[in-house]
């Protein structure tokens, strides 16, 4: 319980002011580009090698205007993040990922502060957003083994949970995508043969939400 | 203003769209509103929900547009595009479930004589539905 209350106090007592938003995008923008060689390889492996330079591309889009961007609330700005991935990606993780942004921006409306149930409520919007867009679900290796995963740790938390939970919950669901058969994607096509290899996808939204732990927990 | 349906076709490959649409334009001429992209905002392989957008407003219709897509990112982005149009438009655009370069004939065709957008679709769809 003690820590039910730390949690809470924390979360509670998260502002976005302009200088925590454009760092926290500038955190999520950093790993995703860092990772750019990685995600390709995954992507060469079982898809068309272009996820790693697609989201490249669309985050350093995001960083060209992140003046513009983070001088909004919190809520504008992710959203503009996600219209930004959309035009600029050039694959479908563009508008995957630029609706995660979107949704949860759009669901954070007034949100002066940021608590953890208004966090994952705008997470649940997201990803029922992106499992219409893509029509998939949990299993099928994608993106979403590990937002669905990630997300059902935070909620389980309802403050028993720490970032660092979320963060480990994250990774060992990237890593269980490594056995399933792609049901969605480009990898579909290779049926079985999509065995042995992590999905790309899940490893970036493992990296995205591993730079989102990281980030908040800086600032605890 | 056309009165035909129009066609869009989208690929990753300009070249691809590109082709599609010589072969739409044999077989039609100018009779149905066409438009083609390809590749991604860097001029990759890839699709730009931009130049869906513009090809949207090139082959525009009111009697509405069917686009044609190769894989995956094309139809996402493809509806993206679509959220992206004028609202009252949104209704009239569907994107089609079909071969991206017989479905396109086959619609075109189809679109030439006059059809409704629902024929115009199932034209492009029951290629796949054989």
């Amino acid at each position: 319980m003690r820590r039910d209350g730390r949690w809470r106090r924390r979360t509670k007592a998260m502002k976005f002011d302009q200088r925590t938003t454009r760092e926290m995008i500038q955190t999520i923008a950093d790993t995703v580009i860092g990772s750019t060689d990685e995600l390709t390889e995954l992507d060469r492996a079982i898809g068309d090698a272009d996820h790693g330079v697609n989201l490249e591309r669309g985050f350093n889009a995001v960083l060209a205007k992140i003046d513009s961007i983070s001088a909004q609330p919190i809520d504008a700005a992710l959203s503009e993040v996600g219209k930004t991935l959309i035009l600029s990606v050039g694959g479908a993780s563009g508008p995957l990922y630029g609706k995660l942004f979107a949704t949860i921006g759009q669901h954070l409306t007034n949100a002066d502060e940021i608590t953890n149930e208004r966090v994952v409520a705008a997470c649940e919007q997201a990803i029922s957003v992106i499992k219409t867009l893509g029509r998939s679900d949990v299993g099928h290796k994608t993106m979403l083994d590990v937002l669905v995963p990630s997300l059902d740790q935070l909620r389980m938390a309802n403050g028993v949970c720490s970032l660092r939970d979320v963060r480990k919950r994250a990774h060992e669901a990237a890593v269980e995508t490594i056995p399933m058969i792609a049901r969605r994607g480009r990898a579909s096509f290779l049926g079985e043969r999509s065995q042995g290899h992590m999905d790309p996808g899940a490893r970036s939204s493992e990296l995205i939400v591993a730079a989102v732990c990281d980030f908040l927990e800086t600032r605890q | 203003m056309a009165k035909n349906v129009g066609i869009v076709i989208v690929s990753h490959s300009p070249d691809v769209a590109k082709g599609a649409a010589d072969m739409v334009r044999q077989m039609v001429g100018t009779n149905v509103p066409l438009a083609w992209c390809g590749g991604n905002p860097s001029g990759g392989l890839g699709t730009s929900v931009e130049a869906i957008v513009k090809a949207l407003d090139l082959a525009w219709s009111d009697a509405g547009v069917v686009i044609m897509v190769d894989m995956g990112g094309a139809e996402t982005n493809s509806e993206m595009a679509i959220e992206m149009v004028l609202e009252k438009r949104r209704p009239k655009i569907v994107v089609c479930n079909g071969p991206i370069v017989e479905g396109a004939v086959m619609a075109a065709t189809e679109s030439s004589g006059g059809a409704t957008l629902d024929r115009v679709r199932r034209a492009a769809e029951e290629l796949y539905a054989r």
